[in-house]
């Protein structure tokens, strides 16, 4: 009797371990920082590159950091999302535009200025023919920021609270439906709508 | 035809050990064994069974650049792993760090060990307690 029901008890132990694991996210990392203060930075604006724009700018009210960068398709995919909540002006859209991989060489050496601008330029063409839905984009050449928001491939969305304490953070390509479900019931928490 | 055939098996072995990038990152050698080390032991996220030594995505190269600069500034291997799983959590680094929650994952090798002990003895207990010369069994079949 056992040398039947022992190999099928551990083939039943298997197919539940089998069918948890097909129903598991395996694609989406938990961030480390929900619920720790959000990386500071100071970073040139996307549109004016000689105009610095610090964190502390956004002290004391909510707002969304969304990493893009027009080489990214999901960002292509998400962006009439980020036009709609845009459009609803519930809450500041802070891009930080990165690109493909930082614009550096191994020794760590920014590459030559008319790189960087071609690659600004290319930013600014995606803003001006897809709808620009940012408050304002910053550009994050090293991916020094990007790192520091544990950033793994765009596009990612982060909500800051007043605090500057991170809420909530999105992985890929985001949906209205995902924007209704996690990030507006955590709008509403301290302080109201609008910060 | 041998020779060749050998040396096209050669080359085809040899081409992984080339390196990722382009020159050492380090003109130290101490240094540069220590970085190579490092990248070995975390994981690129965006290939995932890739650490960032063998990953060429963008991602990878950038936290192998990251690497260099900590390496640079004289921050120890803990500090440089800390500052790894502060922004991107354990699943970083290619070794998980033995926690609760991972004692499991550390156990099974030798909890599989302890049942296959369990099992032989339970088995070889069971054999020899049949008789030597029992006829109706050929030492193969049921016990």
């Amino acid at each position: 009797m056992w040398r039947y029901l022992i190999p099928a008890g551990v083939f039943a132990v298997l197919v539940g371990f089998f069918v948890v694991g097909l129903h598991t996210d395996k694609q989406t990392l938990p961030s480390p920082l929900i619920g720790k203060p959000a990386p500071r930075f100071e970073l040139p604006r996307l549109e004016d590159p000689t105009e610095l724009v610090s964190s502390e700018q956004f002290a004391g009210r909510k707002y969304l950091v969304n990493v893009w960068g027009p080489w990214c398709e999901g960002c292509q995919q998400e962006h009439p999302a980020l036009l709609e909540i845009a459009r609803r002006g519930q809450i500041p859209i802070v891009g930080l535009t990165v690109p493909q991989g930082a614009l550096a060489d191994l020794q760590g050496n920014p590459l030559p200025l008319e790189q960087v601008l071609s690659e600004i330029q290319l930013g600014l063409r995606w803003l001006s023919e897809l709808g620009n839905p940012y408050d304002i984009c910053l550009f994050d050449q090293m991916w020094k920021v990007a790192i520091d928001f544990g950033v793994y491939g765009a596009p990612e969305t982060f909500l800051i609270d007043e605090r500057g304490f991170v809420v909530h953070k999105h992985t890929g390509p985001l949906t209205i439906a995902d924007w209704e479900r996690d990030f507006v019931p955590k709008l509403g928490r301290e302080g109201g709508v609008d910060g | 035809m041998r020779a060749l055939l050998c040396t096209a098996i050669l080359v085809a072995f040899a081409s992984p050990a080339f390196a990722i990038d382009p020159g050492p990152a380090f003109d130290d050698p101490e240094l540069q064994a220590r970085y190579e080390r490092l990248t070995r032991e975390l994981r690129c996220l965006q290939c995932r069974s890739e650490t960032i030594a063998d990953s060429n995505a963008s991602l990878a190269a950038d936290l192998r650049r990251q690497l260099r600069d900590l390496i640079a500034a004289g921050k120890t291997d803990e500090e440089i792993f800390q500052y790894m799983t502060d922004r991107y959590g354990d699943y970083v680094l290619y070794k998980p760090p033995v926690k609760r929650r991972t004692l499991l994952l550390w156990m099974a090798p030798v909890l599989f060990l302890i049942s296959g002990i369990t099992a032989a003895a339970v088995v070889i207990a069971r054999k020899s307690r049949l008789p030597e010369d029992d006829p109706s069994d050929p030492g193969l079949g049921d016990s």
